[in-house]
């Protein structure tokens, strides 16, 4: 297999560039798409070969295609991510100090809740423990329709979680800067926030939603996998990946 | 800095050092180009390039290969003089179907392309009072805030002017002051006159060739761009 880039794996580079962050289906398209554009071969599974070319050529820059999860919708993504910067601090060029002093305590406050998310009621107050320039609340509501934009954020009812592109992207920071409170998933093994948590107080494993949703399709009398309590939560369905066409 | 100091200077530095370097330069470039700002030599000499200044041509050049090789990017100087550069896109845009996904286009590049039609039209050079007529048919009055663009005059007198899209020249000796508009170097890298005479084709229900003269103009210079 040939690791040469073609023209093909720069436009989806640039797609990616434009874009942040793409489902499995539209990357597949956009795949397939390119090839025919450029005239290259293609296999239809063999986007992850295709991919890993373009991250060999990315990586002295300091960026990645890099694949995950949705904690809403369970379907797998591709995110272009920055690896230089794991922290925040790469987003400095779109945000100022105070508008990223925010962001953080919202991180903060959804990692810090049991659901994974938080409310703009309390996003609001947390602005009174500001340390730098304190941000109105008009400007705070600005920052936040921002970030959902820039797809840091998602919003749903004025409930705020971290998006997939966040997820995907910040990852190994969420992990080293939460170390005591972030967890994973017992089922997919990848951090969790938007999940469901055994009450078993001598267990409290968390699960996604959607890995939820796999792991007790049909069975039941739902057990936990770890300490065989029983499963006290509603079992979503299982979302299937044609539903998604459009976002 | 001349070869042999470049060459002194590289002697200095290890591969990964430099390479380090050429990834800090391209991360600008990208982030600037995001916004369609310019890259000022001296600025990026000043908050990027620092200590390794000895180098710079090194550095620049292995940046611009890597623009062409791993991001279909083209680096281009703009203006000799102050020594600004650009990244327009190297790869065919013209495809047989649509993207399936297709990148988020600012809604100003229409605005855009209208204006650079009109002048391009008019041949090369337009006073302003005939730009803003041509907006107002279109109903964009650039006397009032517009849903979409905000301010149009500020978008067309200074930000299409900073991204280089267009120049926005006093006419000399008129009282009161007049202006005129033209291309600026960024639109004459990035935008096909060939397209905008197809459009124009379509527009009018014309052939693209009874301009004769756009016609030879945008024939001529389509493989420079
Ligand atoms: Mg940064
Ligand atoms: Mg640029
Ligand atoms: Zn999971
Ligand atoms: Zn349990």
């Amino acid at each position: 297999m040939s690791r040469q880039l073609g023209d093909g794996h720069r436009r989806f580079l640039q797609t990616m560039m434009g874009v942040y962050i793409i489902d499995e289906l539209k990357a597949k398209a956009l795949y397939q798409y390119c090839c025919e554009t450029f005239k290259m071969q293609c296999a239809a599974d063999r986007l992850d070969e295709f991919i890993e070319t373009i991250n060999l050529k990315l990586q002295p820059m300091f960026m990645q295609v890099r694949k995950g999860m949705s904690e809403e919708n369970g379907h797998q993504y591709y995110a272009l991510v920055n690896t230089a910067e794991t922290d925040i601090t790469r987003m400095t060029s779109d945000y100022a100090d105070n508008e990223l002093e925010l962001f953080r305590k919202t991180m903060d406050l959804i990692v810090g809740s049991e659901k994974g998310t938080a409310s703009s009621t309390d996003i609001l107050n947390s602005t009174d423990t500001m340390t730098s320039k304190k941000l109105k609340k008009s400007e705070t509501e600005h920052l936040l329709t921002r970030l959902v934009q820039d797809k840091w954020l998602c919003e749903k009812r004025g409930e705020y979680t971290l998006s997939t592109r966040c997820i995907i992207e910040m990852e190994p920071y969420i992990r080293s800067m939460y170390q005591d409170q972030v967890k994973m998933c017992h089922i997919c093994h990848n951090v969790a926030f938007q999940c469901q948590i055994c009450e078993n107080p001598s267990c409290g494993i968390k699960i996604h939603n959607p890995c939820v949703a796999r792991y007790f399709k049909g069975k039941m009398e739902p057990q936990c996998p770890a300490c065989d309590d029983f499963w006290p939560h509603e079992i979503p369905e299982v979302r299937g990946l044609r539903s998604q066409s459009k976002k | 800095p001349s070869t042999s100091q470049v060459q002194r200077g590289l002697e200095k530095l290890t591969p990964a050092q430099v390479d380090q370097k050429t990834a800090e330069v391209v991360q600008y470039f990208l982030m600037k180009d995001q916004k369609k700002i310019p890259v000022r030599r001296a600025d990026l000499v000043k908050y990027v390039v620092k200590d390794y200044r000895t180098i710079y041509p090194e550095i620049i050049k292995r940046a611009a290969r890597t623009f062409e090789q791993v991001f279909g990017l083209k680096l281009v100087e703009i203006d000799p003089k102050h020594h600004m550069y650009i990244l327009v896109n190297n790869l065919e845009t013209a495809t047989s179907r649509a993207a399936p996904v297709e990148c988020p286009t600012n809604p100003k590049m229409g605005l855009l392309f209208v204006i650079l039609s009109v002048i391009f039209m008019k041949g090369g050079t337009v006073k302003e009072n005939l730009i803003w007529n041509t907006l107002k048919k279109l109903r964009v009055d650039p006397g009032q805030k517009h849903e979409e663009f905000g301010d149009v005059k500020k978008v067309v007198t200074d930000e299409f002017v900073r991204q280089k899209y267009l120049e926005y020249l006093r006419i000399p000796h008129t009282e009161p002051v007049e202006y005129e508009f033209r291309w600026g170097p960024r639109a004459d890298a990035e935008v096909s006159k060939a397209r905008i005479l197809e459009f124009m084709g379509k527009l009018h229900e014309q052939d693209p060739r009874s301009w004769t003269q756009q016609y030879r103009e945008a024939h001529a210079t389509q493989n420079s761009s």
